[in-house]
C-alpha cells in the first residue's frame, strides 16, 4: 500500500464528506446548514475581525490555564499513585469511575464555586483533563520493568539519578500519551463550559449563532475548532510516535 | 471484600463524611454545596413523589436508544470495514483523529437543522458513541487468531457457524470494551446535550434548577445521575474484568 | 584450584513473608559458599530452587533473613558493593539510548572523565562484537545482541565479581553455546570472579571451574563438583569424555531434586485453580 495511494484514498473520503455536506445543505435549507463554499468565504472574511479574535483569545487563555492545571495536578497524582503501590491500588478504580461519569452534571457546582467568569471554565476544563493524565502517568510508572531499577542499583546510582536518568525516560512515552489525551478532554471541557451561561469564548459564539440562526457563523467556529484540535493532536501524536519508536 | 476494597470504601466514606461535616459546620457556604445527607433526602423525596418519573423515563430511554443504535451500527459498520482493507486504510486517519476533535460542538448545528427535539440529542449521542464501537470491533476482529479459520475448515463449519462459534467468542473481550465505551459516551453525550439546550430531560432539569437557585432539587438530580452512571459503569467494568481474566488464563 | 576467598556466603537463608494470609515462603538456605578469587562458578538447580534469590543476596540486591555475605572481606548488607557487576535474565537494555550510550551509562554516572569513558566503551563494544551497532537502538537488535549490550555495560565498570542470572535463558540452544564462549572470553580478559546461574546442565559443566548443584526449594548445595578444565577452553569441550561424566553426575544428583520441584509446582498449580 504505497503512501501516495493511501493519500489519494483519504482525499477521496474528504471529497465524499464535502459532497454529503452539500447534499445535507440542499435538504436542510439555508439557515440550518449553509453550503461549503459560502461557509469558506464567510470564514475567510471573519477570521480576523476583532469580535472573532476576542472570543478566540478568551478560549485560548482558558485552555492554557486549564492545561497547566490538568498537567500539573494530573502528573503529581499520577506519579504518587504510580510509585506508592497501595495508593495506586486504592485510587485507580475511583479515578476510572470518575473518568466515565458525565462531568457536565458537576458544572453547576463548579460555577457555584468559581463564578461565571474565566475561572469556572478553567476549573471545568482542568476537572476533565486531570483524570487521563493521572491515570496514564500512574500506568506508565507502574509498568516500568523491575529490571531497570535493579540495574540502577547495580550501577550504584543515587535515588535522584535513578529517577532522572532511568525512571523518567522509561515512563516518558506513556506519560506523553496521557498528556495528549488530556489536551483533548481539557479542550472539550472548556468548550462545554462556554456553551452554557457564557458570554465569551468560541463555545458561546456557537450557541449565540444557533439562537440567531446564523448558520455560517456556527460552521465557521466549528471548522476552526476542528482544524485546531486535529492539528494539535497530530503534532502531539507525531511526538508520541517518536518517543514510542525507541521503546 | 479484599483489604484494598475495604480501604477504598473507608476512603470514600471518610471523604463524604468530611464534606458533610464541612457543610454542617458552615465551613462551606450553604448556597454553594449542601450537605450530602440533604442531597440524599431531597432525592428520596423527589423519587417518592413520582414527579420525576416521566423525565427519568425520557432521559434513560434516550440513553438506552443511543447505546443500542451505537453498538448495533458500530458492530455492523466495523465488520464491513474490516472486510474491506483498502477502505479501512483510507479511513484510518479519520478514526485516529475522531476522538481528538470536539465532535460535541456540532450539537448546536444539529439543533439548527432538526429543531429542538429528540433528534439532535440522539444524533449527537450516536455520533459520539458509535466510532468507539467501530474501532473496538476492528480491533477485536484483528485479534481473532488466523488459526481459528483453519480449525473451522478442519471441522467443516460453514461461514456463519465459524463466525458465531469461533470468531465472535474470540473477539468478545475487545467487543465488550467497545460496549463499555459506548455506554459511558452515550451517557455523557445525552446528559450534556440535555444540559446545554433541550426541550426536556434530567439534564435540562439540572440547568433549570441551577438557574432557579433551587439547590436542593439541583443536587438531588445531580446525585441521581451520578449514582445511575456509576452503577452502570461499575457493573460493566466488573464484566470486563471477568472476561479479561478468562482471556489471560485466570492465573493472577 | 585453591586461592583466596573472594566472596563468602555463610549460613544464609531467605524467607519471604507470606502475603494475604499465606504462610511465609522459605525460598533459600541455609546455604554456604566460598567463592575463590578468579574462579568461574556455575550454579545449577531445578526451577524455583532459589538460584536467582541466591544471586541477588550475593549481589546485595536482597538482604538475607539470616546469615552473612562478605565480599573482599567486607560484609554486604542491602546495597550493591563497588566492584560487583550483574547481568540479569530479563533484557535490561534501555530502549531510549543507543547501544553506545547504554554501554556508557553506568560510567557516566560514576564521574569518570570523558576520554576514559570513550576509551572503555569503544573497547567493550569492540570486545563484544558490537562496534558496528554503536549508533543503533536496542529495539533494532536481536535478543542475544541486547544481552551483549548489557554485558558491555557491566564490562566498562571493570567489576571484580561478575554475577550472571540465566543470561541466555531466552536464546536458542546454538546461540547459547556461542554466548558461552563469549562469557569465557570475558572471564579470561577481565580476570574477574564469575558466578553464573543456569538451569542448563551442559552449560554449567562446560563453562565452569566448579559447579554447585542446588537442591529443590529451599535451595542449598547438595554437591560441588570440580571440573578441572584448563583455563583456555571453549564450547568444543563438549566433545571431551570428562564432559559427559560431569554432566551425568550432575543429572544424577539433580534428577531427584527436579522431580521434587515438579511435584511442588504441579501441586501448587492445582491448588490455585
Amino acid at each position: 500500500m504505497t503512501a501516495t495511494r493511501r493519500a489519494a484514498d483519504t482525499l477521496v473520503i474528504l471529497f465524499a464528506l464535502l459532497v454529503s455536506w452539500e447534499l445535507l445543505h440542499k435538504i436542510a435549507g439555508e439557515t440550518a446548514l449553509p453550503a461549503p463554499l459560502p461557509t469558506l468565504v464567510y470564514l475567510l472574511h471573519n477570521l480576523t475581525t476583532p469580535r472573532f479574535l476576542a472570543n478566540l483569545t478568551t478560549t485560548a487563555l482558558e485552555l492554557g490555564y486549564a492545561l497547566i492545571l490538568s498537567y500539573g495536578i494530573g502528573l503529581a497524582i499520577g506519579v504518587w499513585m504510580g510509585a506508592h503501590r497501595l495508593s495506586g491500588a486504592v485510587g485507580e478504580p475511583i479515578l476510572v469511575s470518575l473518568y466515565s461519569l458525565p462531568k457536565i452534571t458537576l458544572y453547576p457546582v463548579v460555577l457555584l464555586m468559581f463564578g461565571l467568569g474565566i475561572s469556572g471554565k478553567v476549573a471545568f476544563g482542568a476537572l476533565h483533563g486531570i483524570l487521563p493524565v493521572a491515570l496514564l502517568t500512574m500506568g506508565a510508572i507502574r509498568t516500568i520493568p523491575q529490571v531497570y531499577l535493579r540495574s540502577a542499583r547495580t550501577m550504584q546510582l543515587s535515588p535522584w539519578q535513578t529517577i532522572a536518568h532511568v525512571l523518567l525516560p522509561a515512563a516518558l512515552p506513556e506519560i506523553f500519551t496521557g498528556l495528549r489525551i488530556g489536551f483533548t478532554v481539557t479542550l472539550l471541557g472548556v468548550l462545554l463550559g462556554e456553551m452554557f451561561a457564557s458570554k465569551e469564548g468560541l463555545g458561546s459564539m456557537i450557541m449565540n449563532a444557533v439562537q440567531l440562526l446564523q448558520g455560517e457563523e456556527m460552521m465557521m467556529v466549528a471548522i476552526v475548532l476542528f482544524a485546531f484540535a486535529a492539528i494539535a493532536n497530530g503534532l502531539l501524536l507525531w511526538i508520541e510516535h517518536r518517543l514510542h519508536r525507541r521503546v | 471484600m479484599t483489604r484494598i476494597g475495604l480501604i477504598r470504601l473507608v476512603v470514600v466514606i471518610v471523604a463524604v463524611g468530611a464534606l458533610e461535616l464541612a457543610c454542617r459546620l458552615g465551613l462551606i457556604n450553604h448556597n454553594v454545596i449542601i450537605p450530602p445527607s440533604e442531597m440524599a433526602s431531597a432525592l428520596w423525596t423527589l423519587l417518592a413523589s413520582g414527579t420525576l418519573n416521566a423525565e427519568i423515563e425520557r432521559t434513560l430511554g434516550m440513553i438506552a436508544l443511543v447505546i443500542a443504535i451505537s453498538i448495533a451500527a458500530g458492530f455492523a459498520i466495523g465488520c464491513v470495514i474490516h472486510a474491506l482493507p483498502r477502505v479501512r486504510e483510507a479511513l484510518d486517519p479519520f478514526f485516529a483523529t475522531y476522538y481528538a476533535v470536539p465532535v460535541f460542538i456540532f450539537y448546536p448545528v444539529l439543533i439548527a437543522i432538526f429543531g429542538l427535539s429528540i433528534m439532535p440529542i440522539v444524533l449527537i449521542g450516536v455520533a459520539t458513541a458509535v466510532v468507539a464501537m467501530i474501532i473496538a470491533t476492528l480491533n477485536g476482529l484483528d485479534r481473532v487468531p488466523r488459526v481459528l479459520a483453519k480449525v473451522a475448515r478442519v471441522h467443516r463449519l460453514g461461514r456463519i457457524a465459524t463466525a458465531l462459534q469461533l470468531q465472535l467468542p474470540a473477539a468478545a473481550p475487545y467487543l465488550f470494551t467497545g460496549v463499555k465505551l459506548s455506554v459511558s459516551y452515550g451517557f455523557i453525550a445525552v446528559i450534556a446535550a440535555e444540559f446545554i439546550l433541550a426541550p426536556a430531560g434530567l439534564g435540562r432539569d439540572i440547568s433549570e434548577a441551577y438557574a432557579d437557585f433551587d439547590n436542593r432539587r439541583m443536587y438531588a438530580l445531580i446525585l441521581f445521575i451520578l449514582i445511575v452512571a456509576t452503577l452502570v459503569n461499575a457493573v460493566l467494568h466488573g464484566f470486563d474484568m471477568r472476561l479479561a481474566q478468562r482471556r489471560s488464563g485466570g492465573r493472577a | 584450584m585453591p586461592g583466596e576467598v573472594h566472596a563468602r556466603v555463610d549460613k544464609v537463608t531467605r524467607v519471604y513473608a507470606g502475603a494475604g494470609g499465606h504462610p511465609p515462603v522459605h525460598a533459600l538456605g541455609p546455604i554456604d559458599l566460598d567463592l575463590r578469587k578468579g574462579e568461574f562458578f556455575a550454579v545449577v538447580g531445578p526451577s524455583g530452587c532459589g538460584k536467582s534469590t541466591f544471586l541477588e543476596v550475593l549481589a546485595g540486591l536482597q538482604t538475607p533473613s539470616s546469615g552473612t555475605v562478605t565480599f573482599e572481606g567486607k560484609p554486604i548488607h542491602g546495597e550493591v558493593a563497588d566492584g560487583i557487576g550483574v547481568v540479569f535474565q530479563e533484557d535490561a537494555s534501555f530502549p531510549w539510548l543507543t547501544v553506545w550510550d547504554n554501554a556508557a551509562f553506568g560510567l557516566r554516572r560514576s564521574g569518570v572523565a570523558a576520554p576514559e569513558i570513550r576509551r572503555r566503551v569503544d573497547d567493550a563494544l569492540a570486545f563484544m562484537g558490537l562496534k558496528d551497532f554503536a549508533k543503533a537502538y536496542p529495539s533494532q537488535l536481536s535478543g542475544g545482541m541486547r544481552q551483549r549490550v548489557c554485558i558491555a555495560r557491566t564490562l566498562v565498570l571493570q567489576p571484580r565479581l561478575i554475577l550472571l542470572d540465566e543470561p541466555f535463558g531466552a536464546l536458542d540452544a546454538q546461540t547459547r553455546l556461542l554466548m558461552g564462549d563469549e562469557v569465557l572470553r570475558l572471564w579470561r580478559r577481565t580476570g574477574a570472579t564469575v558466578l553464573l546461574i543456569t538451569h542448563a546442565l551442559d552449560e554449567a559443566a562446560m563453562l565452569s571451574d566448579r559447579v554447585g548443584a542446588m537442591s529443590a526449594r529451599p535451595g542449598c548445595f547438595i554437591e560441588i563438583i570440580e571440573t578441572n578444565w584448563p583455563r583456555e577452553r571453549d564450547s568444543t569441550i563438549v566433545g571431551n569424555a570428562a564432559f559427559g561424566e560431569i554432566t551425568g553426575r550432575l543429572w544424577e544428583r539433580l534428577r531427584g531434586e527436579s522431580l521434587k520441584a515438579l511435584g511442588h509446582s504441579g501441586a501448587s498449580a492445582l491448588a490455585a485453580q
